[in-house]
C-alpha cells in the first residue's frame, strides 16, 4: 500500500524530515547562541563571590542602648562606619574554600579604582588584580586576551593588560607604557603587555587586568590584601546554598551567580521555549500532512480494505497496517530529519561569524546536545502515531459489505 | 430440506429463521424467515430477481453482516452474536469468497494475492503457503501469471486468481456473489467449469448467488428467492 502512493508518502516523509531537521537545527542554533551569551557572562562570573560590602552597621548604637530599648528610634542619614573593603583574614578563608570538596577552585581578586592619564585627560577605570594562572584555569581569562600573552602580566613587573577599547582611547600599543593615577593620588607607570576584549564594549572601556602583586603595589597594600574571593564550584546549582553557608561561616558577604545574573537564566529559558514551540508546531503541521495523506489513502484503498476484511483480516489487523504505515513514515522521515538536522547544524557551525564584540567566536555557535536529537526522534514518532491513529481507526471500521455491495 | 438429516450428510451451513430489515429511511423487511441447509460437496445456486434479498442473504451467511435475527451455523458452530475478530478468523479459515469484482490488491503480484489469506491464517510457513498457492494457480491453469502484477492480467484471469485466493485455505464453503456477472460468455464458461470441477473432483461446497439462469440450471441445486422468502429449493 505504501508503494502505491509512494509519491504522497514521500511528501509526507519529507514533511516529517523537514520539520525534524528544522527542529534540530533551530534548537541547536538557539542553544548554541544561548550557551555563547551565557558563557559571555557566566563563564567569567564566579559561582560564589566573597566580599566585604561597605554598608552601615545594622546595630546602630541607639538600638543597642538599654536606655532606649522600649522606644521607636528613627535614625536618618545613617552612614557606613569605618569598615574596610578588604576581606579580613583572607589567607585562611581562601585556604578553607580551596579545601572544600565542592569547590573547583578559588582565586583572589583585587579591585583598584584608577585614572589613566592620556596627556592632560584623565580617564577613570578599574584595574582587576588577578592571579593570572588561576583566572585562566577557572574563568577562561586567556580566551579574552586577544593580543599578547596573559602570563606576561605576572612575569613582567609592573605590567597591565588593557581593555581593547581603552587601549584605543589611550593609543597604547603593546610594549608602550601607560600612566595611571591611583585614588590615593600616586602616579604609576605600567607596561602594556596585552589587550583584553570581553565582548562587552562598556567593560572594555574601563576594565584592565594586572597581576595581584602589581595591583597591591599600586594601592600600597600588603601581599594578603584582597577585596574579593572568587569561587568556582563543580556544580553551578549548588551556588546559592554554598553562598549562604560561607556567608555564615566566614561572617562575610557572599553572592551566588543565580542572584547576580538572574536575567540570563530567564533569557535562556525563554529562547529555548520559543525554539521548542516553533519546532513542535512544525511537527504538528507535518502530522496533519500525514493525517491527510492516510485519509486519502483509505478512501482510495476502500476495496483493498474490504477484501482484506472479507478474507479474514480483523479490524485490528487493518488498524495495525495503517498505524505501521504512519509510524514508518515517522521513523524514516524522522531519522532522515535527524541526519539533515545534523548536517544543517554543521553548515551553520561553519558559517563565518566575526564580530569585534566576540573575539573568541569565528563561526556561528551550535549546540549538538544529543538530547535534542532524542526529543526530535521521539516527537516524530509520537506525532505520526497520532496522525495515523485516527485514519487507522476509520479504516478498521470500514464495513466490507457496504463496499462490496456498492460495486 | 427434511431429507438432509436422513441422508446423514455432513451439514456445512445451516440457516434457521433468519430475518433482516433495513431501517433507513423506512423499515423494510428484506429477509423473512430464511431456513435452509447446505451439505458438503453441494453446488448450490441462489437465484431471484434484483432486490429479492439474495445478496443480503449471502452477506449474512458469510458472517460479514451481523445485523440480523435468527441463527446461523457454519460447520455446526453458531455464528450469531460472536465478536468481530472471531468472525474474521472464521471467515479466514472456513469461507472462501468470489465476488463480481475481483478485489485483487494491485500492489502485489498474483501469487502474493493468492497467498494473503493463507499468510493471515498462519497455519503453514510462508514457503508452504506459496507452494499451496502455486498448486491452486496450476489447477486453474494460470500458474504462468504468478509473478505478474495483479493489475496487468485480463478480467477473466483476475476472476480465476480470485477463485484461487478463495481456495488457498481449503475452506469449508466457497461463497460467490455473481462471480460471472462481469465476464463474457467464454470466461463465464471457464469459471463455471472451474466450479463444476471443484465440486465434482474436489468435493468442494459452493454457494453461488447469480441471476444467470443458465449457470444456475447447470448447478446441483437451485434456491429461488422472491421478496425476501425462499420460494423454491
Amino acid at each position: 500500500m505504501l508503494l502505491a502512493r509512494w509519491r504522497q508518502t514521500l511528501v509526507a516523509a519529507v514533511g516529517v524530515t523537514f520539520s525534524i531537521a528544522m527542529f534540530i537545527t533551530l534548537l541547536g542554533f538557539m542553544n548554541g547562541l544561548n550557551d555563547l551569551l551565557d558563557g559571555l557572562i557566566l563563564n567569567r562570573t564566579p559561582h560564589v563571590r566573597l566580599y566585604n560590602e561597605i554598608k552601615p552597621s545594622e546595630n546602630q548604637p541607639v538600638n543597642v542602648s538599654g536606655q532606649y530599648k522600649d522606644s521607636y528610634n528613627f535614625i536618618s542619614s545613617v552612614k557606613a562606619g569605618i569598615s574596610r573593603q578588604e576581606i579580613y583574614n583572607s589567607g585562611p578563608i581562601l585556604q578553607a574554600v580551596k579545601d572544600d570538596e565542592r569547590v573547583l577552585g578559588a582565586t583572589p581578586k583585587l579591585l583598584a579604582q584608577v585614572f589613566y592619564n592620556e596627556g592632560t585627560i584623565e580617564i577613570t577605570g578599574v584595574i582587576n588584580g588577578v592571579d593570572v594562572e588561576e583566572e585562566s584555569r577557572l574563568f577562561n581569562f586567556q580566551d579574552y586576551v586577544t593580543s599578547g600573552n596573559p602570563i606576561d602580566a605576572k612575569n613582567v613587573a609592573n605590567s597591565i593588560i588593557l581593555g581593547k577599547a581603552l587601549a584605543e582611547i589611550l593609543v597604547a600599543d603593546i610594549g608602550d607604557v601607560v600612566q595611571v593615577t591611583t585614588a590615593q593620588g600616586e602616579r604609576f607607570p605600567l607596561k602594556v603587555v596585552g589587550y583584553f576584549q570581553s565582548g562587552i564594549q562598556e567593560i572594555d572601556k574601563v576594565q584592565s587586568y594586572a597581576s595581584i602583586a602589581t595591583t597591591q603595589k599600586l594601592l600600597g597594600k600588603p601581599a594578603n590584601y584582597m577585596t574579593d574571593i572568587q569561587v568556582k564550584l563543580y556544580d553551578l546549582e549548588q551556588a546559592p546554598a554554598v553562598a549562604r553557608e560561607y556567608a555564615q561561616l566566614f561572617q562575610i558577604d557572599a553572592e551566588d551567580i543565580q542572584t547576580a545574573n538572574a536575567q540570563f537564566e530567564t533569557g535562556s529559558s525563554v529562547r529555548s521555549l520559543i525554539s521548542y514551540a516553533v519546532g513542535i508546531t512544525l511537527l504538528i503541521v507535518a502530522g496533519f500532512g500525514i493525517f491527510n495523506i492516510l485519509n486519502m489513502m483509505i478512501y482510495e484503498k476502500m476495496d483493498s480494505i474490504a477484501i482484506l476484511k472479507a478474507t479474514g483480516f480483523s479490524g485490528r489487523d487493518v488498524n495495525l497496517v495503517f498505524v505501521v504505515i504512519a509510524m514508518s513514515i515517522g521513523l524514516f522521515g524522522g531519522m532522515l530529519g535527524l541526519v539533515f538536522g545534523f548536517l544543517f547544524s554543521l553548515v551553520i557551525d561553519n558559517i563565518p561569524f566575526n564580530t569585534s564584540a566576540l573575539p573568541t567566536i569565528t563561526t556561528y555557535p551550535v549546540n549538538y546536545d544529543p538530547m535534542y536529537y532524542f526529543i526530535g526522534g521521539v516527537f516524530s514518532l509520537v506525532t505520526t502515531y497520532f496522525a495515523g491513529f485516527f485514519p487507522a481507526r476509520k479504516a478498521s471500521k470500514v464495513d466490507p459489505v457496504e463496499i462490496i455491495r456498492g460495486k | 430440506m427434511e431429507g438432509s438429516e436422513e441422508k446423514m450428510q455432513e451439514v456445512i451451513l445451516e440457516a434457521r429463521g433468519i430475518n433482516k430489515s433495513f431501517h433507513d429511511p423506512v423499515t423494510v423487511q428484506v429477509l423473512r424467515d430464511i431456513t435452509f441447509t447446505v451439505n458438503k460437496g453441494e453446488f448450490v445456486s441462489v437465484i431471484g430477481k434484483s432486490g429479492c434479498g439474495k445478496s443480503t442473504l449471502l452477506y449474512i451467511l458469510s458472517t460479514m453482516d451481523t445485523d440480523y435475527t435468527g441463527e446461523l451455523y457454519i460447520d455446526a458452530e453458531l455464528m450469531s452474536g460472536r465478536p468481530d475478530p472471531e468472525l474474521a478468523r472464521i471467515r479466514n479459515e472456513k469461507i472462501g469468497f468470489v465476488f463480481q469484482f475481483h478485489y485483487l490488491l494491485n500492489e502485489f503480484t498474483v501469487l502474493r494475492n493468492v497467498m494473503l489469506p493463507g499468510l493471515k491464517l498462519g497455519r503453514y510457513s510462508e514457503q508452504e503457503v506459496e507452494h499451496r498457492a502455486m498448486e491452486r494457480l496450476k489447477m486453474l491453469g494460470i500458474d504462468h501469471l504468478a509473478k505478474q502484477s495483479a493489475y496487468r492480467i485480463s478480467g477473466g484471469e483476475k476472476q480465476r486468481v480470485a477463485i484461487a485466493r478463495a481456495l488457498v485455505n481449503d475452506p469449508h464453503i466457497i461463497m460467490g456473489d455473481e462471480p460471472t456477472g462481469n465476464l463474457d460468455k467464454r470466461n463465464s464458461d471457464i469459471v463455471f467449469n472451474i466450479f463444476k470441477e471443484l465440486t465434482e473432483v474436489h468435493n468442494q461446497t459452493l454457494l453461488i448467488v447469480t441471476h444467470d439462469t443458465e449457470f444456475a440450471e447447470n448447478s446441483h441445486r437451485i434456491i429461488e428467492m422472491e421478496d425476501g422468502r425462499i420460494i423454491r429449493q
